[in-house]
């Protein structure tokens, strides 16, 4: 069991092998999200029944709400991503930790958009320091600077690693940071209307919200699959199977 | 003489280029080993790679692979003066010198330090700011700790990168001299220099020329 | 028990060259003097309402000061080698970090704080809530130096590290100028401030305990390119 597991393991670490085993997984997964979403978008925003406190206003939350979910999950797997590039040598690892930054960080932003965009006709302003929107805006500066961090280093293997620390110090402390955002907003304001505080959705809403969060999270496992495949054209880019992929290419077929 | 260093298939590839490859050698105590090659061929790498602090060549390095104290990095009992010499410029040779004794958890009387600090001829600059002094005195201030007398186990190998730039004539002939000195006292060396050494201890590795 | 004198030596020389840099040093106690000044004239006189804000006026000028001596930690061991031969030290090298980040705390940190009372004044705090500014700020940035030194690390092999450290490390901050901030201003208004002070001392004690390792790992990535 556990050989067989650790076989699997080193097939997956190889470069190669994960560039050609991806190809179809993108491909169909990609597919599959767009219907989920597309499906989920117009039944959340045109057929959904209007909600009773917030009016149509709520309908932002078939976007913000996934996007919000994802850009956390996304750093979560950055961290994880970078401990077993750090421990096991892996540079598959670090190749994909890298390629769900711009992900999780689009993510963020999307959050922090969307949630802008419904605190308008909710709190009759474009930002408020609601402690969910202050701390997506810390979790996307946290996404810029490991972003700014690999774009810095000379080397790309010292940028995987440094990273990869900076990812770790970061999800140490995500929890401590939302904490205390959290408590210091419950210090300085009232309550506000929060998101999602509504948990007895009525099933009409509930499916097309739970099947535009699957449909997120396939489309950025597509996304970072896709993104992963080009780092590794790029950082593989000496050795032979990498010419022939690319003279593949180039001879158009 | 007991092995001192082992090093097995080195690699070591940058900006698209393999530096070297599958790179093996031993080192025994009272050899010397000279690295030789153009500039931009690794003699640098590999020095910076033996004493583990690189990060950039694949391979095996073990120091004293036969005996109990085998490990990765056996830095006390290696000198080790890069290519930046590790001289602060805000401080006086002495206090250099001090600082890496205890880097080295190394302590010896304060007199000795001054007679190390003498042998290089540093001599009435002891207490200086070394930003006062001209380059080839940096470079002394740096080399001094291998004038100092300690006994034959407590530093083991020397690893020095390009030890003879900056030094005049004089300076240049004393070095070697003490390079060969330590080696016929057991000790191993590993040295980049354009230099040539003469001794009979000594054994040459080029390194480049597009292997 | 060897290891004692050696790491006392190690500070000496740390204390040693802080002193020698001491215009270096002043730079971020200028810049949190100004901070504060600039701060009444470019909002209010008012002293009722400057006393509302004086936590946090403070706080942030504390931590920008901090920010802004950073980048020193670590940058000219790197450039004249002798960061080299730190890891390569027969003390570990966590200890080394944490004689280094200590001195950088003893000569900003301690500095900061003891100037904090001055210029509350200026502010117009209440002077009751004097100890516990102080208390307060001698922690945070005690875990403000220790938090920093891993961003230190990660840019030191850099030609213009500032502005990414900054950007690096100024998420990690929030927690610790929230409370900070947060247990000034429940004092100053009369609540329970014990919570806060513990949740700060919580984070410095668990920076102490984790940023010296991951400062290394840093230092090894950069010192190895």
């Amino acid at each position: 069991m556990w050989q067989a597991f650790v076989r699997w393991f080193h097939k997956w670490s190889s470069p190669k092998w994960f560039y050609t085993m991806s190809q179809p997984w993108s491909f169909w997964l990609g597919w599959a999200a767009t219907l989920i979403i597309a499906t989920a978008l117009v039944w959340g925003l045109l057929f959904a029944p209007v909600e009773r406190l917030q009016g149509n206003s709520y309908r932002i939350i078939f976007i913000h709400v996934p996007s919000a979910f994802l850009s956390q999950a996304i750093y979560a797997a950055i961290a994880v991503l970078g401990l077993v590039g750090l421990v096991w040598k892996m540079k598959l690892a670090f190749f994909v930790a890298k390629q769900c930054i711009p992900v999780g960080a689009s993510m963020a932003l999307l959050a922090l958009v969307t949630g802008a965009i419904w605190g308008k006709p909710t709190w009759g302003t474009w930002w408020e320091w609601d402690a969910r929107l202050t701390s997506m805006l810390v979790l996307l500066l946290l996404y810029l600077g490991l972003w700014a961090l690999h774009n810095a280093m000379e080397r790309p293997e010292s940028g995987d690693r440094a990273a990869a620390i900076l990812a770790l110090v970061g999800v140490v402390n995500l929890p401590i940071i939302k904490f205390s955002v959290e408590w210091w907003n419950t210090l300085h304001q009232p309550a506000t209307l929060k998101f999602t505080e509504a948990p007895p959705m009525h099933t009409s809403m509930l499916i097309p919200f739970l099947m535009a969060i699957l449909g997120f999270y396939l489309a950025s496992m597509a996304w970072v699959l896709m993104r992963t495949r080009l780092e590794i054209l790029q950082r593989e880019r000496k050795s032979r199977w990498v010419e022939d992929e690319l003279n593949r290419f180039s001879e158009g077929q | 003489m007991a092995q001192v260093l082992s090093a097995v298939g080195l690699d070591c590839e940058r900006d698209d280029r393999h530096l070297f490859r599958d790179l093996s050698f031993d080192v025994s105590g009272g050899e010397i080993l000279h690295l030789t090659g153009p500039n931009g061929s690794g003699k640098t790498t590999l020095l910076r790679r033996l004493v583990g602090i690189s990060s950039v060549v694949e391979g095996v390095v073990t120091w004293f692979p036969n005996s109990p104290e085998s490990t990765g990095e056996p830095c006390e009992k290696i000198w080790y003066i890069a290519h930046r010499p590790a001289v602060t410029l805000l401080q006086s040779p002495l206090e250099n010198m001090a600082y890496a004794l205890a880097l080295h958890g190394i302590r010896v009387a304060e007199s000795v330090v001054w007679d190390a600090l003498d042998t290089v001829g540093l001599r009435g600059f002891e207490d200086v700011p070394s930003h006062q002094l001209s380059a080839g005195q940096q470079r002394r201030v740096a080399l001094a700790r291998l004038y100092l007398p300690l006994e034959p186990d407590r530093v083991r190998a020397w690893v020095l990168d390009e030890p003879l730039t900056a030094l005049d004539v004089e300076a240049t002939e004393r070095l070697k001299a003490r390079i060969i000195e330590f080696a016929r006292a057991g000790g191993s060396v590993i040295m980049t220099s354009h230099h040539g050494l003469d001794s009979e201890t000594v054994r040459t590795l080029a390194l480049g020329g597009g292997s | 028990m060897t290891l004692l004198p050696l790491l006392s030596s190690v500070f000496r020389r740390e204390m040693q060259l802080a002193y020698r840099r001491r215009s270096d040093l002043a730079n971020p106690l200028l810049f949190f003097l100004i901070v504060v000044v600039l701060f009444p004239l470019g909002v209010t006189p008012d002293m009722a309402k400057l006393a509302e804000m004086a936590p946090g006026v403070l706080w942030v000028g504390a931590l920008l000061a901090n920010l802004l001596s950073l980048d020193l930690l670590f940058r000219s061991d790197y450039e004249d080698g002798s960061l080299e031969q730190m890891l390569l030290a027969a003390l570990p090298p966590t200890s080394l970090v944490v004689c280094k980040v200590g001195v950088h705390w003893l000569v900003t940190g301690l500095p900061l704080t003891v100037m904090a009372p001055l210029l509350s004044v200026m502010l117009g705090l209440p002077g009751s809530a004097l100890p516990l500014l102080m208390l307060t700020l001698a922690l945070g940035t005690l875990s403000l130096s220790l938090i920093g030194g891993i961003g230190a690390a990660l840019t030191v092999g850099l030609q213009k590290g500032g502005l990414l450290l900054t950007l690096l490390i100024m998420p990690l901050f929030v927690p610790v100028i929230i409370f900070g901030t947060g247990a000034v201003q429940a004092q100053v208004a009369g609540l329970p401030w014990l919570a806060q002070l513990a949740m700060l001392a919580a984070m410095t004690t668990g920076s102490l305990a984790l940023a010296p390792l991951l400062t290394v790992a840093a230092l090894r990535i950069a010192v190895g390119d």
